[in-house]
């Protein structure tokens, strides 16, 4: 089957996301679709598929013009989307997850348990892959989840398979399984497009790869006629300029010190320090452990090994409760789920974490309590309608300001910010770097977690680089900085975050 | 100064909504028995009513706060047994009514404590932990009680006087039930536990990782469930004479109605105090009002589901 893709525009709310995107899929091909995190990737494939309606522009299979306006039309005509959160049911066995809507009947309606069993076994057999089909979903590891989901795709005869990461969380005896099942697959002339940012798995199954960046095109490359530097800088090839306002920077003693800081399974012997004033950018791809080495500090979640200084004193931090007592702020990755009470109103938000602040013996200080709403709405620029108004009220950048406001009154040593401007418009973002560089120059360490490597190039004097639960490196992002090869750069940053090595 | 008032009046119209659905639903029953039955809007019957009214309210009272935090207490009509039945076994055997009655406010934290603990350090839901406390102080009222009701308490004036005794013409448990309720408006509205509480219901995650002590909190909220339940079961003891032991069954699901009916939110996060005393009033006026009008138990029932029914599809406009 061959699938292209013409002169894709799509914006969400305004925001331009696809601009003149274009992309090709031959015959009997796997083929990689790279760029950063928020290139475009994802919409490009789910307009393919019909989960997004496109803008404008122009989808042909086969020379032929379609436009499916639901999933299942894209799957009726042979393209499937894996996804990476895997939507299947867990309490429902593997044959009941892949027969899920098509289930094989017998006379009168009743489900033929038998002939979907004999099918399911029948498929994953042709896989090279035993998984018993009568196991619950649930109790299958999630590579095992992909290969049932492959199966469930091949089930409807398939032609073109979309992954988006699909070894994210997979081991490497899965990957290789993985590997060989798309290759058998592409010599029964199934393609794949294969969502990555593992560099040297692209590398190693792909024929040809399209880049893209800030929603644009950028190539498309035949594999064996590139090679990784050439397609990082094709993917990031951007100007940082001054979106990120420059810091009076002067960094003091350590406040912060991890060593050999182990939860087993998720991270392993990372060991850095962060000293007063300085901003320590924490680089990797996703789910390398960045936010649970971040959670593990704060003590919501546990560890098993290591230690904890905080200004030269060892500590042991078993709750955010303790954490906060030692002047150790958290801004949370996902600022709806777990920054904010979103029905309530900025002001009880901003005084939870600071109830001793606005108290005496446990009874509230309304006037200090008020006060201290307003200052934080006045010194952050919160646009709202008072601090009464509810924090679903406000726009994505305008409530991070408010989880900002939790923290700035505990008087923080230390904050732990987790991809602090996820969702944020740009006027927002260069403030809420702005405020990160006030804190800075105030003192406070600063931890920030982020996947996007322009804003960890614009606003860190170091860069932690996390692979696979370990520090693969800690760069220096000062200005200046020495020739040895260990400079944060984009290049060196990707080239740590994948698992490759510096010379 | 001005977008302070400003900010205050928000907060406080938003929150007199909550309710509105129920106080209009009591205002009209009010109305409408006053006009059917002279029996009904007698001075006397008012004070009766609230009399009768005391009991679920205190109940209700701390089953408001277990339920902003998310959870349910399921337990409190067996606790309510089990702690009146020992006060009157104490008293029985000698011990002085006072010391019992305090003894038994001090088991109240005890077994409230159990259903915290059960929810925070053995990580079991609400509804299970305190069905399975429910059933468990239930069985244990019947072994101590053997089955038999405990009577013959003798005229002590505290014990007598917390459920039978009047004080400036009103009756002392409604007394009690006001001291009680303008208390749980003090904690729930101008203390940081009150704020800890709502924060856990309204967000649990996001509570903890701003430094809440969650599993504290909620285990507050069980303790206080326990106490208000042994309180109001004082008070039966002390109208009664007797301990009986099949007695509070089925309280909770009166001070569930009357929370609900409050406006309060099942789950957690949102609701208020003076919420719960308008549904447990509107609970006490239906009881009495058709009692008046000789309506059938069995019908009364049928009524005040529908009238639960009516007061949460009015809030839920909004």
């Amino acid at each position: 089957m061959q699938i292209s893709m013409k002169s894709i525009n799509k914006s969400f709310a305004g925001n331009p996301v696809l601009k003149d995107a274009k992309f090709d899929l031959a015959d009997g091909e796997i083929h990689a679709l790279v760029g950063e995190n928020g290139a475009g990737k994802s919409t490009l494939m789910k307009i393919l598929t019909g989960v997004y309606t496109r803008d404008s522009g122009e989808v042909l299979v086969d020379g032929n013009p379609v436009n499916f306006s639901h999933p299942k039309e894209a799957e009726a005509a042979g393209i499937v989307f894996i996804y990476q959160e895997i939507n299947a049911m867990p309490d429902l066995s593997v044959t009941e997850n892949m027969f899920i809507g098509r289930e094989v009947r017998k006379r009168f309606g009743v489900v033929d348990s038998a002939e979907m069993e004999r099918q399911a076994e029948a498929i994953l057999k042709r896989l090279g892959v035993r998984i018993p089909v009568r196991k619950a979903m649930g109790e299958l590891s999630i590579g095992q989840q992909q290969m049932v989901e492959i199966a469930k795709a091949l089930l409807v005869n398939a032609k073109v398979l979309i992954l988006d990461e699909p070894t994210a969380a997979m081991t490497l005896e899965e990957t290789k399984t993985l590997f060989r099942i798309l290759k058998e697959l592409k010599q029964k002339g199934v393609s794949s497009i294969y969502i990555s940012h593992r560099m040297e798995e692209i590398f190693e199954i792909c024929d040809r790869v399209t880049i893209l960046r800030d929603g644009q095109f950028i190539g498309t490359r035949q594999i064996s006629e590139t090679d990784m530097n050439s397609l990082i800088k094709m993917m990031i090839g951007r100007e940082i300029g001054e979106r990120f306002p420059a810091r009076g920077c002067s960094i003091g003693d350590t406040v912060l010190q991890i060593e050999d800081f182990t939860r087993n399974g998720t991270f392993q012997n990372v060991s850095f320090s962060v000293r007063a004033g300085e901003v320590l950018g924490v680089s990797g791809l996703m789910g390398a452990g960045r936010t649970e080495i971040m959670q593990a500090i704060f003590g919501y979640l546990p560890h098993d090994s290591g230690s904890v200084r905080v200004m030269g004193k060892e500590v042991e931090i078993r709750s955010p409760e303790q954490a906060k007592k030692l002047g150790i702020g958290f801004i949370t990755e996902d600022r709806k789920t777990e920054g904010l009470m979103l029905e309530d109103s900025i002001q009880l938000n901003i005084g939870l974490p600071n109830l001793e602040r606005i108290s005496h013996h446990g009874v509230l200080d309304t006037k200090k309590d008020d006060e201290m709403a307003q200052s934080a709405i006045h010194d952050l620029s919160i646009r709202c309608s008072g601090a009464g108004e509810a924090c679903e009220n406000l726009s994505g950048g305008n409530q991070q300001k408010v989880v900002f406001g939790k923290w700035i009154f505990i008087d923080p040593k230390i904050l732990i910010l987790d991809e602090p401007t996820r969702g944020v418009d740009v006027g927002a973002k260069k403030e809420i770097y702005n405020v990160i560089n006030r804190l800075a120059e105030k003192g406070v360490a600063i931890l920030m977690v982020s996947s996007e490597l322009p804003e960890i190039l614009g606003m860190s004097d170091r860069v932690m680089v996390v692979h696979e639960g370990k520090v693969a490196g800690i760069l220096d992002n000062l200005t200046g900085g020495d020739d040895s090869g260990r400079k944060a750069t984009q290049e060196n940053i990707m080239i740590l975050a994948t698992g490759g090595k510096l010379e | 100064m001005s977008a302070e008032t400003k900010n205050e009046n928000r907060l406080k119209t938003g929150s007199a909504l909550q309710s509105l659905g129920s106080l209009i639903a009591l205002v009209g029953l009010v109305v409408v028995f006053s006009i059917i039955s002279t029996d009904f809007r007698s001075f006397n019957n008012i004070l009766a009513l609230l009399k009768q009214a005391s009991v679920n309210g205190l109940i209700a009272f701390g089953m408001t706060g277990v339920i902003l935090t998310g959870g349910i207490d399921l337990s409190v009509g067996s606790t309510l047994a089990l702690t009146s039945m020992l006060c009157a076994a104490m008293v029985h055997g000698g011990v002085p009514p006072v010391v019992a009655m305090l003894a038994v406010l001090v088991l109240g934290v005890v077994f409230g404590a159990a259903s915290g603990a059960l929810i925070t350090k053995g990580r079991l839901q609400p509804f299970i932990a305190t069905l399975i406390t429910m059933t468990v102080f239930r069985g244990l009222t019947m072994i101590f009680s053997g089955g038999m009701p405990i009577s013959n308490l003798g005229n002590d004036p505290f014990l007598t006087g917390i459920g039978k005794g009047t004080l400036l013409f009103i009756p002392v448990p409604v007394w009690v039930m006001l001291a009680m309720f303008a208390l749980f408006f003090f904690v729930l509205n101008k203390t940081t536990f009150g704020r800890r509480v709502y924060a856990t219901g309204s967000n649990e995650k996001a509570a903890k990782l701003a430094g809440v002590n969650v599993n504290r909190t909620k285990l507050l909220v069980y303790i206080v469930s326990g106490v208000t339940a042994t309180l109001a079961g004082l008070i039966l003891l002390s109208r009664l004479s007797s301990a009986q032991p099949t007695i509070g069954t089925g309280y909770e699901m009166d001070a569930i109605a009357a929370v609900v009916l409050g406006g309060t939110s099942m789950s957690g996060g949102r609701g208020k105090i003076y919420g719960t005393l308008v549904g447990v009033i509107i609970i006490a006026v239906l009881n009495n009002g058709l009692n008046i009008m000789n309506v059938s138990s069995y019908y009364q029932d049928v009524v005040k589901g529908l009238v639960i029914l009516l007061a949460v599809l009015s809030d839920r406009k909004r």
